[in-house]
């Protein structure tokens, strides 16, 4: 993880040194190594006189951290593009699918108790491995409706009998 | 040779919302490895093979720890940048965080820590203004919206792809690993709903946490590898020991505590933990953990935003007030408990229920609105927890650090003396109390709605909240009350003599043990946090303390609450049954019902056994000698039954709706013109779980604990009389304890 895109912004000493006679507390970064990382390397300008550097170091406590930032860079636009995408895959579910599919389940109200077994027992049931799709996307199109079946059952148990997670 | 020697495609697999049989997956496994330890020595290729075998084990662990690690990751990582999206932007790099942002830049000062001109605040971006009642209007206009975006899209993703990805999911995950089957609840979709949408949640400011939700992504992870290997995923049993060991790799990463996660899983989540799980646990724990600090989320190389870091000593004195945050933490246990299960069965059965987007709405504007203000709750919960744990040293520059300075001291910087406080510790003091208050009242109304939430950070951040203000109490007690005789002894003038740090620490463990009833892993996950064994003794001392008080109140913690509230099967082996009932009086059939339905062992037809399966809908079916005898044979499932007929219609010649079924060793010889008989032995239990009649059920609850069964015989004198299953035992616990026996949740 740290071999790759590890550029001047992926490390930093920082020194935090607090009030100190008439001097306000001050932070100090700089890109140096670990092994440099200490108060007379990192504070510049000295804020006080060469005699009381020694006890104004002792003060500061300096810190090397390292993170990635092609790390960040990358999970956070993964993340968002995998937001994007569901977000069209949902609109197109909620918005497009039940105008090129009139007769769906997904937006028929509930009728009675009996159907709502029905549509359990549809659920549940494996698929009949014998009848084989032709094209793949036969295949893909019979898989999202398995899938699509699957989440309305789940729907209805979680939302509509509040029989889980409620 | 006969047909059924062959096992069938789907024998062993159970239908959703059933229980499993441990005794029968346990068997199971034990004949697959005798299998392949007799093959392996046939050849080279075999040996090969078993040795994969035996390793795919460790190599599900590996690969769960791997994504479990990653995930949580993800999860930190876009949760930093999102919650700080809801205040600004970083105009450098739009993906950075506030304090990524101005990570490198000079112009961070030692009272203002995280400002810099990249980072712009919504109002500096828009009208240009960062001061003033315009600005603040208008980021807090902002602030409110971007918390409703996140949650409104979090609650549609929920609803439209994968419901099962709500709540924090503990609850379910103890009952599936008990034995139940929830088909769908560890699935891919699951998995990347709750992923995506508990970023959305926990940015938008709810008074929610990641922790529980993650052990839920952890298992969706377990379940995927598993699934992926013939020895877990055709047995249910062995899946649940995967399942015990990514819990832990799920608590390793929310806590970065790798030990007690295992320990988390263990004494909360599982059910059967055998010692080989115990060492694959750890192992996934490790993993996870190295993986998710190879991300390094926070950069500064820790695995938890939280991590405190502190070895001033306590003394004997402080035990009380550590006692007290205990009680206190117990009476938050209590009382959250009792209301969030009174308003979730509200929702459970009201008219409030049908409206679940618009309660997240409701609640997610009503916590931005009132959050805002409040310096405390504005920011994020893991945060807020953060700042709470740390110890003021001269380094702290924040409000809670606000302490009159003598000007000439001059001493190094870890030994601080107890300072008096100055005004900005009194605003903090009020604006922590107004907080409190205010995660108290919502999150009772939070946890259980239908979005991922997990309930560990908003419980410890009560926790810490009451803990600190308790420590600075007691630090200011000491400091104007040198003479007083607790004092005298051990905090004398300049001396730093109280953390309030640590009571933060220590407050926080104590609301999460009220409100979960953990003890072991509680501490040691917060031993973990702050790498200090010195405070052993405190935590020890608050956890047992809020277990008591809570307990007094009431015995469950908040997930057996939910556990009962939903009626999940879930037979708790902390419980004890103390009721002198005997199985007769469990016991299927009850007097004056109708006989029990059992199968003959050679004298009922195939069309007979078929229209006993399609009239019932029972599990399985006892097999007698005859009914005039009753004498008992053994147990077929349902399910093989189904199965074994079908596949012998299908396959076998002769079989026909006339063709007797024995059950017998060997079927007598028939005269030639019959039809051909169908032998089921090979399904046949012979050696089902029976108990006599006179059993007390003290026993019998005992004996479907520990050995996890799903159905028991009951026999007088090697008559059948009748049969108990897991559902009536659970009905009978429920009716003993005055609950209504038929909200137990059975297919």
């Amino acid at each position: 993880m740290r071999s790759w895109g590890k550029s001047s912004e992926d490390m930093r000493c920082k020194c935090v040194c607090p009030p100190y006679r008439n001097i306000t507390g001050q932070i100090y970064k700089k890109n140096v190594s670990q092994k440099d990382c200490n108060c007379l390397h990192v504070v510049e300008p000295m804020p006080v006189p060469g005699s009381d550097v020694e006890a104004y170091c002792l003060l500061c406590e300096c810190k090397y951290e390292e993170r990635s930032t092609t790390t960040i860079k990358v999970i956070i636009i993964i993340y968002l593009s995998v937001v994007g995408a569901l977000l069209l895959y949902m609109a197109f579910l909620v918005l497009v699918d039940p105008l090129i599919r009139k007769p769906d389940a997904y937006t028929q109200p509930l009728h009675n108790e009996e159907e709502n077994e029905d549509a359990r027992s549809l659920a549940a049931a494996p698929t009949p491995s014998g009848v084989r799709a032709n094209t793949v996307l036969e295949r893909v199109e019979g898989a999202q409706q398995r899938w699509k079946r699957q989440v309305q059952e789940q729907r209805k148990t979680v939302f509509d009998r509040h029989k889980m997670l409620s | 040779m006969d047909f059924l020697d062959e096992p069938f495609p789907d024998v062993g697999t159970y239908e959703d919302f059933h229980t499993i049989d441990w005794l029968r997956e346990k068997s199971r496994d034990t004949d697959r490895h005798r299998k392949i330890t007799s093959k392996s020595k046939e050849s080279i290729w075999e040996f090969i093979k078993s040795l994969l075998d035996a390793w795919s084990g460790w190599v599900v662990m590996l690969l769960i720890g791997l994504k479990a690690g990653t995930l949580a990751g993800v999860i930190d990582l876009a949760v930093d940048w999102m919650t700080d999206l809801k205040e600004g932007v970083c105009l450098s790099a739009f993906w950075y965080s506030h304090e990524q942002c101005c990570w490198t830049s000079n112009e961070t000062t030692f009272d203002d820590r995280v400002k810099c001109p990249q980072w712009q605040k919504w109002s500096e971006l828009l009208v240009g203004q960062s001061e003033g009642a315009s600005a603040y209007i208008l980021n807090y206009f902002l602030y409110i919206m971007w918390a409703l975006c996140f949650a409104f899209l979090a609650v549609s993703l929920v609803r439209v792809f994968a419901p099962y990805a709500c709540g924090s999911g503990i609850p379910e995950i103890k009952t599936i690993l008990s034995g139940f089957i929830i088909r769908g609840y560890l699935g891919k979709w699951t998995l990347l709903i709750k992923t995506v949408t508990l970023v959305l949640v926990v940015s938008s400011g709810l008074s929610l946490g990641k922790e529980g939700p993650l052990v839920h992504v952890a298992c969706c992870c377990g379940n995927f590898f598993s699934s992926r290997f013939s020895k877990y995923s055709k047995n249910e049993g062995k899946r649940r020991e995967v399942l015990s060991a990514a819990a832990a790799a799920g608590v390793s990463v929310a806590f970065g505590a790798p030990i007690g996660g295992v320990l988390f899983s263990l004494e909360e989540v599982s059910y059967y933990f055998p010692l080989k799980t115990l060492w694959r646990s750890f192992f996934a724990a490790l993993v996870a953990a190295f993986t998710l600090r190879s991300i390094n989320p926070f950069g500064n190389s820790r695995l938890v935003l939280f991590y405190v870091e502190y070895h001033t000593p306590w003394y004997m004195a402080e035990l009380f007030p550590f006692i007290l945050l205990g009680v206190f933490g117990g009476l938050w246990g209590t009382l959250f408990i009792r209301c969030n299960i009174a308003w979730c069965r509200r929702r459970k059965t009201t008219r409030l229920g049908k409206y679940p987007v618009l309660e997240v709405i409701a609640v997610t504007a009503i916590t931005a609105i009132i959050a805002y203000p409040n310096p405390y709750t504005r920011r994020s919960t893991s945060e807020l927890i953060s700042e709470l744990f740390n110890d003021c040293g001269a380094l702290e520059s924040s409000q809670l650090c606000d302490y009159i300075n003598d000007p000439n001291m001059t001493r190094p910087v870890d030994d601080i003396p107890d300072r008096p406080a100055g005004p900005g510790v009194y605003t903090a003091m009020w604006q922590l109390a107004l907080a409190l208050v205010f995660k108290i009242v919502i999150t009772i109304f939070t946890f259980g709605m239908k979005i991922p939430s997990g309930l560990f950070i908003p419980s410890m951040a009560v926790g810490a909240i009451a803990g600190r203000m308790v420590g600075i109490g007691v630090e200011q007690l000491a400091y104007h009350h040198h003479d007083w005789i607790i004092f005298r002894k051990w905090c004398r003038p300049g001396a730093d003599c109280v953390t309030p740090g640590l009571y933060a620490m220590v407050g926080a463990a104590a609301c999460l043990g009220g409100v979960t009833r953990m003890t072991v892993s509680l501490v040691v996950i917060m031993f973990e946090l702050t790498g200090g064994l010195e405070y052993i003794v405190p935590l020890m001392a608050a956890a047992v303390t809020s277990k008591w008080v809570a307990d007094a109140f009431g015995k469950e913690g908040i997930y057996e609450a939910h556990i009962h509230l939903n009626g999940y099967p879930f037979l708790d082996v902390k419980d004890e049954f103390t009721h002198r009932t005997l199985a007769t009086d469990v016991m299927r059939p009850r007097r004056g019902e109708a006989p029990l339905s059992v199968l003959t062992q050679d004298s009922m037809t195939v069309e007979d056994v078929e229209t006993l399966i399609k009239e019932t809908d029972y599990n399985g079916f006892p097999v007698v000698v005859s009914k005039d005898s009753e004498r008992l044979i053994g147990f077929a499932q349902r399910r093989e039954l189904i199965l074994a007929i079908k596949n012998a219609r299908q396959r076998q010649d002769g079989v026909v709706s006339n063709s007797i079924v024995y059950f017998t060793e060997d079927p007598p010889e028939l005269p030639p013109n019959s039809p051909h008989p169908l032998k089921l032995r090979r399904i046949l239990n012979l050696s089902p779980f029976t108990v006599t009649d006179h059993t007390p059920m003290e026993t019998v609850v005992d004996i479907f604990r520990k050995l996890g069964l799903r159905q028991c015989l009951v026999t007088r004198s090697g008559r059948l009389l009748g049969i108990i299953t897991k559902k009536d035992v659970l009905r009978h616990m429920a009716q003993m304890a005055n609950q209504d026996p038929e909200s137990i949740m059975f297919n």
